[in-house]
């Protein structure tokens, strides 16, 4: 009898614990924004959740005192990513950042249950009135590595680790086959599949075969170092991809596609906190800072660096779009009249390799 | 042609190396009459054992040391409960399988996305200069050099030695072997030991030098590969080294086919070096009576010495 009246007036105190925190919320405006991340692998020391993490640590020197962050590594997307957000979401937390493509049903569902708090979803389409998008133009990035590797190489061949046929890395793939055939007509990009964002020994694997039937820059749509770590061991070039990686590289690294979210998560969370925030559709490249080529390897000689500065400056002013007509796939097909650009509906479901990309693309 | 061919040999053998490792330890144990079924557990404990040792001490070779000992130590484990306490066989080498698993992701998350740094596979002197061999036998890493004597050890100790006599005398008849007076519970220990110690280096291989890097389940079903690998092979080491080579080799050749521009179904690719060991394994041992010849009578069985 007793431990049962005991029971019920700690329950009672419990519950009335809870709704007086929920009463005192909008009151205690002082009380820092707490803003969530999940992240679909572990940060690491390299790759894109390390990226995201390191844009979140930026935000949280930005805003020093008026936010509190916290993060969620190494979470799988299904239904675990649907646990951890509402976790977020039923703690307090107002704005939480789901930074893969796969959180995208998750964070829709959750967010239908907590309309006051704000998601904000990396590299989907699904948006709401409390879910804004975002995403950057990592293939401008990639355009550039593309001019700097058709300098840079003998023989003439690229090679290009991939890990998934999906619109955003053949995005990648074909820009860089532009940039790099612009300075050099001649220039062919061989692609092997690894059908994993994550596996270094496939990826190595991969970077080893390209080399050995003629490859003599690499890069890659993975992510991990292995490519970058197989071309210093080779003697070969290569350009990271999401974080500068010429630690693990240091001869071989000419450059990177870095991603830089901490502008941009400032920017958002500010927003949030001032209650200004509207849903967004960001697609941002290097205009908006949020991508970047890493210091270029002194190994390229100044000419070119020179002629990188000048088309990333035309990319940045709206003058150079890495998708301009004519454009033909490596079937021959025209895919771009003369002097169009692609727009971005287009772009969000490319399907096809452009012309000097060897081989056929897998069906998916 | 031989330009090709040469860098797809080369990778196949580093490919097959870690397979030649736990395939011939789990060869050891069985010819004892131990079916340790944890091989892929072993293995992945070897792995993060060794990848964590060789980032916090930059020593690949102590990796490789440590790799080995948590190999024997998970072996350990099953030896105690399988031959100490009489548990069976098969359900303690799943188990162990499934520890493993488990173990090693946990132990392994903090030196996830940890990139190790190591130098490039060493040339031998003037053997690394022959035409054609040398780029494919001779310019590995050392550890695929240890294989091959691990290769030549194994062979010779097990059909060749006194010693190899005894152990499988003790895997056909364990009565007999007690009988005449020999420590049948020690040295299934023992082999069940090496088993573990070489599980260990195959996994410790994967994460030190061929990835090299850790991720959570790296093994990959590498460790069943190498437990189908002495079944097929009718417990003959030749047969385990034709086996685990193959296997390297499929796994190498679809990268090759792709960057060629030929196109198979990527899922496929993926799976066609298990399916390609196996059916060879397959028609190499379809006559019943080789296997019964070579399979150890008391393969599995538990032996309590009166």
């Amino acid at each position: 009898m007793n431990t049962q009246r005991i029971t019920r007036w700690a329950f009672a105190l419990a519950v009335g614990t809870a709704l007086g925190s929920l009463a005192a919320g909008p009151a205690a405006a002082q009380a820092p924004l707490k803003v969530g991340f999940v992240y679909v692998s572990p940060i690491g020391d390299a790759g894109w959740t390390f990226q995201h993490d390191q844009g979140r640590k930026e935000m949280e020197k930005a805003l020093a005192g008026k936010v509190e962050t916290k993060y969620v590594e190494n979470v799988p997307e299904g239904p675990d990513a649907e646990r951890v957000i509402r976790e977020f979401a039923a703690n307090g937390y107002k704005l939480v950042f789901t930074t893969s493509f796969g959180y995208m049903n998750p964070t829709i569902k959750v967010a239908q249950q907590f309309p006051n708090i704000v998601f904000m979803h990396a590299t989907g389409y699904k948006t709401a009135k409390n879910v804004g998008i975002y995403n950057a133009r990592f293939y401008e990035g990639r355009y550039l590595c593309g001019v700097m590797a058709g300098k840079m190489t003998k023989g003439n061949v690229a090679g290009y680790v991939a890990a998934f046929p999906i619109p955003e890395v053949l995005q990648g793939i074909n820009a860089f086959t532009l940039g790099m055939r612009s300075v050099n007509p001649k220039a062919e990009v061989r692609v092997i599949w690894t059908n994993s964002w994550y596996d270094p020994g496939r990826e190595r694997e991969a970077a080893n075969t390209l080399i050995s039937q003629g490859a003599d820059v690499l890069t890659h749509h993975t992510d991990s170092t292995a490519v970058v770590q197989a071309a210093e061991e080779k003697g070969k070039y290569a350009f990271g991809y999401h974080s500068d990686m010429s630690k693990y590289g240091p001869k071989a690294e000419l450059s990177a596609t870095t991603h830089q979210w901490g502008a941009f998560y400032t920017k958002v969370t500010q927003e949030v906190l001032a209650g200004t925030w509207k849903g967004t559709n960001v697609w941002g490249g290097i205009k908006d800072g949020m991508i970047k080529l890493a210091p270029i390897n002194a190994a390229v000689p100044k000419d070119v660096v020179e002629l990188v500065a000048s088309k990333e400056k035309d990319i940045g002013a709206g003058k150079l779009h890495p998708f301009t007509g004519p454009l033909k796939d490596n079937a021959g097909k025209e895919r771009l009249a003369a002097g169009q650009t692609m727009g971005d509906d287009k772009l969000a479901v490319m399907d096809f390799y452009v012309e000097g990309v060897q081989g056929t693309l897998p069906k998916q | 042609m031989i330009d090709t061919l040469v860098p797809i040999f080369a990778a196949t053998i580093a490919a097959g190396t870690p397979l030649v490792f736990a395939a011939l330890g789990e060869l050891v144990t069985e010819k004892a009459g131990v079916l340790n079924l944890g091989v892929e557990g072993m293995m992945l404990i070897g792995a993060i054992a060794g990848f964590a040792t060789a980032v916090t001490t930059g020593n690949l070779w102590l990796g490789t040391v440590a790799g080995m000992a948590a190999g024997a130590a998970m072996s350990a484990i099953f030896a105690v409960l399988t031959l100490n306490l009489m548990a069976n066989q098969v359900a303690s080498g799943l188990a162990l399988t499934l520890f493993g698993l488990g173990l090693s992701a946990f132990v392994g998350k903090p030196f996830e996305g940890v990139s190790l740094l190591r130098e490039g596979a060493p040339s031998l002197p003037l053997l690394g200069d022959l035409p054609v061999l040398g780029p494919i036998l001779f310019r590995q890493h050392y550890l695929v050099y240890v294989s091959w004597a691990v290769f030549a050890a194994v062979s010779w100790f097990l059909f060749r030695s006194r010693a190899g006599l005894v152990l499988r005398s003790v895997g056909e008849s364990p009565d007999s072997a007690h009988a005449i007076g020999y420590p049948v519970i020690r040295i299934r220990w023992l082999a069940t030991l090496f088993g573990g110690a070489l599980a260990g280096v195959g996994g410790a291989f994967l994460a030190v030098f061929y990835a090299p890097m850790w991720v959570e389940g790296m093994v990959a079903g590498r460790g069943w590969i190498a437990l189908a690998l002495v079944v097929f092979a009718t417990w003959r080491p030749a047969r385990v080294m034709v086996g685990a080579y193959l296997f390297g080799g499929v796994t190498i050749a679809q990268f090759f086919a792709q960057g060629g521009g030929i196109a198979i179904p990527a899922p496929f690719l993926s799976a066609l070096p298990y399916l390609a060991t196996i059916i060879v394994l397959v028609v190499i041992s379809r006559n019943v009576a080789t296997i019964r010849l070579n399979s150890p009578v008391s393969l599995g069985r538990s032996y309590r010495p009166d």
